[in-house]
């Protein structure tokens, strides 16, 4: 009988142990934006979104970091446009032209997926290694370049797992009606929008968060980016460098900007769930 | 010919076209890469740079081991605190917890993955920095500023939860019932089913999950950077401070064009990480490749 009491006590103690370590997990979250909002809030001021670096700042006098923010905003929406462009083709190809269970269709599968992983210090060095071959300074051209080569996996990967759910039934049938293999792509492409927005949306969020991309190949300047051949500051790297500033003042303005960053990222999480939730109800 | 068939067609070379270009400019960058490196290596013996300890460039001397040592130091250390908690709390979700908290955390893990890496590293500097230097450091009578491996672990930890819980989910739910109710008709607890079929049972698929793991870790470059010290030196403790091989490009990349081999060397680097990492991600993949093809 002591035999089957320590049996369920072990499941007791393994059912705590699991709680717990679910609460570790999903509490970190919290935890990490807890943080950041606690300390970042403080020095958040409207001053801070709405104006460029003015002289001194950098030792803590005036000014914001809207050049970053912009700098942020244009390189990711740039990337991720193109990074769209291309990605979505390739899978379309990938799953309607490609005979499915083809050579060509899983190598490229398997490849897009093993550079998904890839990280994006390597795609930085290679980019400023060819920047400086070709002449190019840091640029947000350069920056822009990057971060699409580093976006397009995540896009053709998402949009694949997005068309797989399309029924085969779907797509023999437009066949056997005479349809030819754009027109049946086209209507894969209805059946996944929502769909495409999500990864449109992920690819957005990675873009605008990346560091170790841009810190090679955009540069930074304390300007609003104007031309696309100038080095530009971003979001993630104006935190990296204020962060490593000893004036209190100036970390506490990275923290704020990291709080902007968090707004930025939730905003773009909670509209990915929003779509999501609307793709399964349209779901057939 | 018919209108509609030109069209098939034109679209389908356009988007070849655009497989076979990104198919040919993977293959560039890894050429770009060797071709890069390879004075380095001709310049000194591959043996000789990946186990030498002494890294000064002016003196021509690269010696990858601190670097290879530091991202080691700190892949373990955050396998060390993730894989446990996160077999613990996907076998959680999966078999113990309702629908409804299942859809509920399983959200929040991936909003957990889109927070970008220098938010990682913030959280590092503001809370795992200084509760290693003030509170955990002298709990072992060791003095530190907190800017150690076991910082850069802790932070990564958190990072790869996310890619290992969905995967290790998605596996886990994969195990057919039929061999669960076989064990706890047995007279099995729950947790012993677990033990004794589930996770033996989903072996492969868990690995997978965990090689992925930690090729992200391998790879992060800044959160690791902001907190971990950057010291080239071999770490001895989880209280030491490392340098791992990313950091080493981000930190020295733009201003060695001056010392000869320097930038051969962080191209060597940048090799090195990528062939680890697709290595890595290409065995992860295969496994759950097949492991896929087997549960449709």
């Amino acid at each position: 009988m002591s035999n089957v009491k320590k049996r369920l006590f072990k499941e007791k103690v393994a059912k705590v142990c699991m709680q717990l370590a679910g609460i570790t997990i999903t509490g970190s979250l919290f935890f990490i934006v807890g943080t950041i909002l606690y300390k970042g809030a403080p020095y958040l001021t409207w001053e801070m979104i709405s104006e460029t670096p003015k002289g001194g700042f950098y030792i803590g006098k005036d000014g914001g970091i809207l050049n970053a923010i912009l700098g942020s905003l244009y390189l990711a929406t740039v990337s991720t446009a193109l990074a769209t462009a291309i990605g979505v083709p390739i899978s379309i190809y990938l799953n309607v032209y490609v005979k499915a269970g083809s050579f060509l269709e899983r190598f490229s599968k398997l490849l897009f997926d093993v550079l998904f992983g890839i990280p994006s210090i390597v795609y930085g060095a290679i980019a400023f290694s060819l920047m400086v071959w070709m002449g190019i300074r840091a640029s947000l051209l350069g920056g822009i370049i990057t971060i699409t080569l580093l976006t397009i996996p995540i896009v053709v990967r998402t949009i694949d797992e997005l068309l797989k759910t399309v029924p085969v039934d779907l797509k023999n049938i437009t066949f056997s009606l005479g349809a030819t293999r754009w027109e049946t792509a086209k209507m894969f492409l209805r059946y996944i929008k929502p769909g495409i927005f999500t990864a449109i949306l992920l690819a957005f969020g990675r873009a605008i968060g990346d560091v170790a991309g841009v810190l090679l190949t955009t540069g930074f300047s304390d300007n609003l980016p104007k031309y696309i051949d100038e080095p530009s500051a971003t979001l993630p790297l104006a935190i990296f460098f204020q962060l490593s500033s000893p004036i209190p003042e100036v970390q506490g303005r990275a923290y704020a900007s990291a709080l902007i960053l968090t707004f930025i990222i939730l905003i773009i999480v909670i509209c990915t769930h929003l779509l999501a939730s609307r793709q399964q109800k349209h779901k057939i | 010919m018919n209108w509609r068939l030109i069209k098939d067609k034109l679209v389908e070379r356009s988007f070849s076209l655009l497989l076979f270009s990104s198919l040919i400019v993977i293959a560039l960058i890894l050429t770009g890469l060797i071709v890069k490196s390879v004075p380095l290596i001709q310049a000194e013996h591959l043996g000789k740079i990946l186990t030498e300890s002494v890294w000064s460039p002016l003196k021509g001397s690269f010696g990858f081991l601190p670097f290879i040592m530091g991202t080691i130091w700190v892949t373990l250390i955050s396998l060390i605190i993730a894989v446990p908690l996160c077999v613990l709390a996907s076998v959680y979700l999966v078999e113990y917890a309702g629908d409804a908290l299942r859809s509920m955390v399983l959200p929040l893990v991936n909003v957990l993955a889109a927070i970008p890496p220098v938010l990682y590293g913030v959280w590092g500097v503001l809370f795992v920095v200084p509760l290693l230097g003030q509170f955990v450091g002298p709990l072992f009578g060791v003095e530190t500023t907190g800017y150690t491996v076991f910082a850069g672990g802790v932070v990564l930890a958190v990072m790869i939860f996310p890619i290992m819980i969905s995967i290790m989910v998605e596996v886990l739910q994969t195990i057919p019932q039929e061999l669960k109710n076989a064990s706890l008709s047995l007279g099995a607890t729950k947790w012993e089913t677990v033990t004794k079929v589930i996770l033996i049972k989903a072996k492969p698929g868990l690995l997978a999950a965990v090689v992925l793991g930690i090729s992200r870790a391998f790879g992060e470059t800044v959160a690791v950077l902001m907190v971990c010290g950057n010291i080239p030196q071999i770490p001895k403790s989880f209280f030491d401070a490392g340098y791992p091989l990313p950091a080493l490009i981000a930190n020295n990349f733009g201003e060695m064009m001056s010392i000869p081999l320097y930038d051969s060397a962080l191209m060597f680097a940048a090799l090195l990480l990528f062939v680890i990492i697709f290595g890595f991600n290409l065995l992860s993949r295969i496994i759950l490749n097949k492991l896929e093809a087997k549960a449709s």
